[in-house]
């Protein structure tokens, strides 16, 4: 049981290193910058939520990864309750409580709330989150994709675990100052820009947005910023041992066909097994449909190839 | 204030510098490891008898009840093997050079026989799948063995 948690406590251990820096960017960039980014009060009022397609966005995005309670495994992942601790040098942050639990989940937040939280990383209290949450990825997705994951969270099981607050020191705990970070590093535009034919068009959307792939296989400058011109080219561990591998077409040689039949079942060609945080990511790709998986890879295929 | 921010910025840089000093810090260029070069083998095998399976699932290969059951025993032989010999405790990744076993499946050697019952379990069942559907069908399961396993007792690429 442990294992897991600790394994996901070494990922994420190396964004939240970064991020003291962050509180530094913020005092240099002035206070007035900061001021976290509105977003329209009626948010999605004119849409329809479909809890079954936001089944799909939830399965994208990976929310369980670091949502579900330590060690969880099968059903129990679906419950929400946070708790996995990513311990930094600057102390210690934990996931928080997302399960519809109207007092210790976002039960009780609105759809508005949520849309902001996700795509801005704006809490309801108008403070900017730490960005071990990725919504500098999440900012891409689209309002119906929203309205429609915040229907599907709705179904899960609320769980009473109250979420635990960091353990985080001065200054690295001036939420205000994180403002400077985004203003460096949420970059709005995709990496991968122009318009493409449909299939690369969402395959972009899921590799650069929902799925986050970047998160973890471009590397970081020294303010934990994604270095945009390795796009994919792989990164150091944050574990400390190994390198989490270059995928662009520098280095992969897969075919098409290989790289649908990785996500959908993690073997390789040469019939390897894919595992680390990867079989996790495969679990969740595993359940789009076969055409999303086909877009991604045609979207890989297309990134610029880095030795 | 001002000089606030400017011990800030300091103790903010300073802290990134050690954050990313870390990742220097872990090259391995331990002796080579004759248990270790065994137990890829044995990965080695697994691997291979996976692919003749993968192969007639996706239709690459004709369906042959003899090559089905053959491949799928001799998985189920490699997952049953004794890896006492072959597991040695003190060579983890980072402790000799080319492995990626986690040190977790040592400090949970429960855990990690449960893996390989599990990869037992699911070549068991493929060798009487009777077509290739049910081959097809079969590789669910032991694809998911060997991802379970692999999430949490195999270390990232060297
Ligand atoms: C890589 C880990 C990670 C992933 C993946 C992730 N989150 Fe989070 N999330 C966090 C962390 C860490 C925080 C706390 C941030 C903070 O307090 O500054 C957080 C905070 C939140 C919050 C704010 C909760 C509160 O009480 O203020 C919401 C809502 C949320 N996440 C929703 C989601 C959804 C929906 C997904 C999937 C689409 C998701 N998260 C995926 C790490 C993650
Ligand atoms: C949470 C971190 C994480 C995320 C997010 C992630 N990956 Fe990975 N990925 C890894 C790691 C770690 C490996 C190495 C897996 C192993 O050791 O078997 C990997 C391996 C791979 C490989 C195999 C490369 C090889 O040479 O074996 C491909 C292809 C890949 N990832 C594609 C993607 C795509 C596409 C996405 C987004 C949809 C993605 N990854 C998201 C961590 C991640
Ligand atoms: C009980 C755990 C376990 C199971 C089940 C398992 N593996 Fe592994 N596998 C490992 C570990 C641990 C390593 C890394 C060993 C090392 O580097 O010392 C590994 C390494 C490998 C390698 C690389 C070998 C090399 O030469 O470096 C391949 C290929 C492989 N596994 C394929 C598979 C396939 C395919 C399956 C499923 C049919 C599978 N494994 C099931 C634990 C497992």
């Amino acid at each position: 049981m442990r294992p897991i948690a600790v394994r996901k406590t070494k990922l994420l251990r190396g964004l939240v290193k970064i991020l003291g820096a962050c509180a530094v960017i913020g005092a240099g960039l002035g206070w007035f910058l900061t001021a976290p980014d509105p977003l329209d009060p009626a948010f999605g009022a004119r849409l329809t939520a479909d809890p079954e397609a936001g089944a799909l966005v939830f399965a994208a995005g990976g929310c369980v990864s670091c949502h579900a309670a330590p060690g969880a495994e099968g059903d129990d992942k679906q419950v929400l309750a946070g708790g996995l601790a990513f311990a930094s040098d600057f102390g210690t942050f934990y996931a928080p409580n997302i399960s519809p639990d109207p007092n210790a989940g976002i039960g009780a937040w609105s759809l508005p709330g949520f849309a902001r939280a996700v795509t801005r990383g704006v809490s309801p209290e108008g403070q900017h989150y730490y960005p071990a949450f990725p919504y500098a990825a999440y900012q891409h997705m689209q309002d119906q994709d929203v309205v429609n994951l915040f229907a599907y969270m709705q179904t899960l099981p609320a769980d009473p675990t109250p979420s635990k607050a960091h353990d985080v020191g001065f200054p690295f705990n001036i939420r205000r100052s994180l403002g400077g970070w985004k203003l460096l590093f949420m970059k709005d535009e995709f990496v991968l820009s122009g318009n493409h034919s449909t299939e690369m068009t969402r395959g972009r959307y899921l590799a650069e947005g929902l799925a986050h792939c970047g998160e973890c296989h471009t590397p970081r400058n020294a303010l934990g910023g994604l270095d945009r011109s390795q796009w994919l080219a792989g990164a150091p561990n944050p574990s400390g041992k190994g390198r989490i591998p270059n995928i662009t077409p520098g280095k992969l040689d897969w075919s098409e066909s290989d790289l649908v039949a990785y996500f959908a079942t993690g073997f390789t060609p040469d019939y390897d097994s894919a595992g680390g945080e990867m079989a996790e990511v495969v679990s969740n790709l595993a359940q789009l449909p076969q055409s999303d998986r086909e877009a991604i890879a045609a979207y890989l295929k297309a990134v610029p190839a880095i030795p | 204030m001002k000089s606030l921010k400017k011990q800030t910025l300091v103790l903010g840089l300073s802290a990134a510098l050690i954050a990313t000093a870390g990742y220097a810090a872990s090259h391995a260029a331990k002796s080579s490891n004759k248990a270790v070069a065994a137990r890829h083998a044995q990965m080695q095998m697994i691997g291979y008898h996976t692919g003749v399976l993968g192969a007639i699932a996706k239709g690459e290969a004709e369906f042959d009840a003899a090559t089905v059951k053959a491949a799928a025993g001799n998985l189920n032989a490699l997952a049953k093997m004794d890896g006492s010999t072959l597991w040695l405790e003190g060579t983890a990744q980072g402790e000799v050079d080319g492995s990626r076993a986690k040190a977790e499946i040592w400090t949970d050697a429960a855990g990690f026989a449960a893996k390989f019952a599990a990869l037992e379990k699911a070549s068991m069942e493929m060798m009487n799948a009777s077509d290739a559907a049910a081959v097809g069908a079969g590789m669910g399961g032991i694809g998911g063995a060997c991802k379970a396993c692999h999430e949490t007792y195999r270390g990232p690429k060297n």
